[in-house]
């Protein structure tokens, strides 16, 4: 497994009162009494999370629930109030102003939710906007910006200013320029919350095929649930300031760790999100196995119909076509059914 | 109680806490009809005034009646800040400094270039400018607005003051917009600096005119340079304001977007934040050009030169005529200085990377081209050098005709229409005022503090009325609150249902506004003008001048005010089965009303600052005491009047305000 390029440990954000106000105990957490006894309520409560290499980490709560904040301590756009975060191993809060403007010019891009496109520059002029920030020569920048457009698929609008495109195209604008500078980390908060459903699910897919051919570090913010479970490679559910759970998608789903988890989890289709990796069971060697075998990664609903068209347990394969599990019918019945004894 | 302290009284109890208020106040004043309130809180001391004393035969030595004579102890500041500190040596810098600024833009637009061998520039010169600049900015409306403002001044004969106002705008207006916009962007960096300057940003917009001139003649003397900083300390306010209000309305988005492109703190600001706020800082500019013209017509009255010189002075003759002429010159300068720097904010900017020099430069290459050929032709065609002066045009006599007739065949009704109003309207409130004694009206203010806004507002609106009392300007200032009292409710009174009116169709709203908007870029100045023609100089003049000033907010906000009704609920309310006067009493004026309340609020303040002005056709408040101050140059005095008006005009404001944005708040509208 590669290693953790985002590392948060304890971290506290509390508006109203001081940093040095929160008396922090051995183990990084901040003593209660001190928010019960000045009333404040923490937006970011004793979080501690990693993001690895190459994952998309989605962080999903409800609005008010601390998620635009926590992905703003991530970055450092405000100041955390306890606790600590390491980009690739050196901690962000005590870098220098100058280290960070590094930083952000060369190893991070952020996505906001309602664009936040300068209105004075053309779709060219925004792209390159981080680029000229770094003092690149215009000629380059240029190329590099237009090369931008191509991938998001904006040829011909170079020359337009924001306000003359539609919604989806000005959010593609906005990820072009979060990628311009090729960031190692990709913030996105909620990108796509603003969008229609129909573009909304259109840019999810932009952003599944960019991210097939980028392999970015990701952190990205939602407050819809199905948006998290096609996206990605964990999930942290956040209430109330603290993370309720972080696991991957099915995990969630199948074994939701609290109350308010599993309110979300209860209406989700199953069979489109769970894996035939999550619900197999073990070979065992004398059992006989039907003739032509299902991908471990496989969503149920894409199987269901040939796993229940068969006598016999199916056998389960990775990518490697070795043998990793079988299936049963019953398996599936379950997680079609689940509210049947 | 503690409740009634912090935030005065829940809305259901309003109404009861203004009867037991209104109760009071009329108590007090019935009581002293019967001698029943004791002199103390009756009769204030005042300040007694020179001339008076004179008569008392005290000739030379000031006595002063008034409790704290705030006057006395404001000269004194002033006079050790010219004399002991050395304040008069960077004045005086300062002066020269700007004599010499004054001077270069008087010689291009006056003196010639005698580096291209010319006596003046050709006044064709000038207007082709206006006309290309016009033209690339709007179109050619605009375009021939410019260049026929040009010409009025040509042809009347009033081009040397024209252009000497416009070599004082050109001086002040840079330096006001910089100043302006460097101030609101320390505000908007430190919290600090903001808490101190928005209230002084807020004194100095509510004090009159006048009110600067004062200090500025004793620390500056009289002249051009004078009026350039009066102007400027006049004009630099509103850029503040709208800097500041830009930059906050920047939203937080787009600063994080600039901070996570890696902008360092300068780049933020030049690149992503000025940029983003372009509209306010445009309309800022706007503001500044129209708020210079105004006060450099005023400016006249210590010295400034140009069209608002040549103005006063006509008047003062009374060549009624003339003073017209001019009016209607400074006017069109009004309009066409709005109408260009308007549209200059509005203007788009054109992506023009991809097209040759030729073509993204051909307005400016257009206009040096012209102007080139007029100066070039002027060496052969005196014509567009020099507009000839037996081709100038005067109407001025048929202007004076005019009046001479109006005065002939009107006479009888307008003193019929005088008389009603002076003697059944404005002398009782006038005497009412004068009569109630002070206590009431402090309990009036303080009351109503109370009730709208807790122990702070009370606190507030009485502090602002106890220094008046303090300074021993009550009578006056009474005098000055009627004449604001009644020109408000004529203008509500006419203003309101005109907006009602005119909300009614898309097209006269459009029509409205229009009028409006330009109404309001004339100089405060000009609205002397025609109500010396119609009522000559008395004190009924003073308040039609005042009315016609500060009716144009109550028309505008009650306008905005129904425009802005969410259509949803005109469908609801048709749904419902309404008339169009239900519509109108149920659902438009209620949730109109906290705009319209604003825009009522815009007119006492417009008000008040007119009332001075007005004083120079008669009256006898405090704004005939400011010019009086002003001719004495008594800086104390002046500044002191000054402040009262202002601070009338905040304790207004300030009830307004909190009442209107707390009923917005009722009502959802925020």
């Amino acid at each position: 497994m590669s290693q953790p390029i985002i590392r948060c440990q304890n971290l506290y954000k509390v508006f109203g009162i001081n940093a040095a106000d929160l008396s922090v105990d051995d183990k990084g957490m901040v003593e209660p009494s001190i928010l019960e006894r000045t009333g404040v309520v923490a937006a970011v409560k004793n979080v501690t999370l990693e993001v690895m290499q190459g994952e998309i980490l989605v962080v999903m709560g409800l609005s008010g629930s601390g998620k635009s904040t926590l992905v703003r301590c991530l970055s450092r756009l405000i100041e955390s109030s306890s606790g600590s975060v390491e980009i690739e191993g050196k901690d962000l809060g005590s870098m220098s102003e100058k280290e960070l403007i590094d930083l952000r010019r060369n190893k991070m891009g952020m996505v906001f939710q309602n664009f936040a496109l300068l209105p004075h520059r053309t779709v060219l002029e925004n792209i390159a906007f981080p680029l000229e920030m770094r003092g690149m020569k215009r000629a380059e920048y240029v190329e590099r910006a237009r090369k931008m457009i191509d991938l998001v698929g904006l040829e011909g609008k170079e020359n337009n200013f924001p306000r003359e495109l539609s919604g989806g195209q000005q959010q593609r604008v906005g990820i072009a320029r979060s990628l311009a500078v090729e960031p190692d980390i990709w913030f996105l908060d909620e990108p796509f919350s603003a969008l229609d459903p129909l573009i909304r699910k259109e840019m999810q897919d932009e952003f599944i095929r960019l991210q097939t051919l980028l392999r970015k570090t990701i952190v990205f913010i939602t407050h819809d649930f199905d948006e998290a479970l096609k996206l990605a490679d964990r999930i942290a559910i956040m209430y109330h300031g603290s993370v309720e759970q972080i696991d991957k998608p099915g995990n969630i789903v199948l074994n939701p760790a609290t109350d308010y988890v599993e309110k979300f989890t209860s209406d989700v289709p199953r069979e489109k999100v769970l894996k035939v990796g999550s619900i197999m069971e073990a070979v065992t060697s004398d059992e006989d196995v039907a003739a032509k075998s299902v991908n471990v990664n496989d969503r149920i609903n894409k199987i269901a119909e040939y796993v229940l068209g068969q006598n016999l347990a199916v056998p389960v394969v990775d990518d490697m076509e070795n043998i990793v599990g079988v299936l049963h019918q019953n398996h599936v019945l379950k997680i079609l059914f689940p509210d049947s004894e | 109680m503690r409740a009634l302290l912090r935030h005065g009284l829940p809305p259901e109890k309003r109404f009861k806490g203004y009867v037991v208020l209104g109760m009071i106040v009329l108590a007090l004043t019935v009581g002293k009809h019967f001698n029943l309130v004791p002199g103390f809180l009756d009769e204030l001391p005042q300040h007694l005034e020179k001339s008076s004393i004179d008569k008392l035969g005290d000739a030379g030595k000031q006595t002063y009646t008034e409790l704290v004579p705030v006057d006395l102890m404001l000269d004194k500041v002033f006079y050790f800040i010219r004399d002991d500190l050395g304040f008069s040596y960077v004045t005086r810098f300062l002066s020269k400094a700007l004599k010499g600024l004054i001077n270069i833009f008087d010689n291009i637009l006056r003196g010639g270039s005698k580096g291209f061998g010319l006596d003046k520039p050709p006044w064709m010169a000038l207007m082709l400018l206006v006309l290309v600049l016009g033209y690339a900015l709007r179109g050619w409306k605009l375009a021939l607005l410019s260049a026929g403002t040009v010409l009025y001044f040509a042809v009347f004969g009033l081009w040397k003051f024209a252009m000497q106002t416009l070599a004082l705008l050109a001086a002040s207006v840079p330096i006001s917009i910089i100043i302006g916009a460097i101030l609101g962007i320390l505000a908007y960096k430190r919290k600090s600096v903001e808490k101190v300057i928005l209230p002084i940003v807020s004194v100095m917009q509510t004090l009159p005119h006048f009110a600067y001139l004062v200090p500025v003649v004793v620390f500056f003397g009289i002249g051009h340079q004078t009026g350039v900083i009066a102007t400027i300390i006049f004009a630099v306010p509103p850029m503040v304001r709208l800097t500041l209000l830009g930059l906050q309305k920047v939203p937080p988005e787009i600063t994080e977007a600039g901070r996570m492109a890696g902008c360092s703190t300068r780049q933020l600001l030049y690149r992503v934040q000025l940029p983003s706020a372009r509209n306010e800082i445009m309309l800022g500019i706007n503001q500044v050009i129209m708020q210079c013209l105004s006060m450099v017509v005023i400016a006249a009255f210590i010295g400034a030169s140009g069209l608002g010189y040549r103005l006063l002075h006509k008047l003062q003759s009374l060549k009624i005529g003339q003073s017209v002429e001019i009016g209607i010159g400074i006017v069109l300068l009004a309009v066409v200085l709005d109408g260009l720097s308007r549209a200059w904010a509005e203007k788009l900017r054109d992506y023009t990377a991809n097209q040759p020099f030729y073509i993204r430069y051909k307005y400016p290459l257009m206009i040096a081209g012209l102007v080139a050929a007029a100066i070039l032709m002027s060496k052969y065609f005196p014509i567009v050098d020099k507009f000839p002066k037996d081709l100038t045009i005067t109407y001025a006599k048929t202007w004076d005709a005019f009046v001479d007739w109006m005065v002939l065949n009107w006479t009888e009704g307008l003193t019929a229409f005088r008389y009603f109003l002076i003697v059944k309207m404005l002398t009782p409130l006038r005497d009412a005022l004068l009569f109630m004694p002070y206590i009431s009206v402090m309990i009036l203010i303080g009351g109503l503090g109370l009730i709208l806004g807790g122990l702070y507002s009370a606190a507030l609106t009485c502090g602002f009325f106890i220094f008046i009392a303090l300074a021993g300007w009550w009578d006056k200032a009474m005098i000055t609150a009627y004449m604001v009292l009644f020109a408000t409710f004529i203008c509500i009174v006419i203003g309101v249902p005109l907006g009602i009116w005119s909300a009614m169709t898309r097209e006269r709203t459009r029509k409205a506004l229009f009028w409006c908007d330009t109404f309001q870029t004339f100089p405060s100045f000009i609205y002397i003008l025609p109500v010396i023609m119609l009522f000559q100089v008395n004190d009924l003049s003073a308040i039609m001048a005042v009315i016609v000033y500060a009716i144009i907010p109550a028309v505008r906000y009650t306008v905005e005010g129904l425009k802005s009704i969410p259509p949803e609920l005109h469908e609801a309310v048709s749904m419902a089965g309404c008339s169009p006067r239900q519509r109108l009493f149920q659902l438009q004026l209620p949730v109109a009303l906290p705009h319209i309340m604003l825009g009522i609020n815009q007119t006492i303040m417009f008000a008040f600052s007119m009332v001075v002005i007005a004083a120079f056709v008669g009256t006898i408040d405090l704004g005939q005491q400011i010019f009086k101050a002003l001719s004495e140059t008594n800086i104390g005095k002046g500044v002191t009047l000054g402040l009262c008006i202002s601070f009338m005009a905040l304790a207004v404001d300030h009830l307004v305000t909190r009442w209107a944005r707390e009923r917005r708040k009722l009502l959802g509208l925020d």
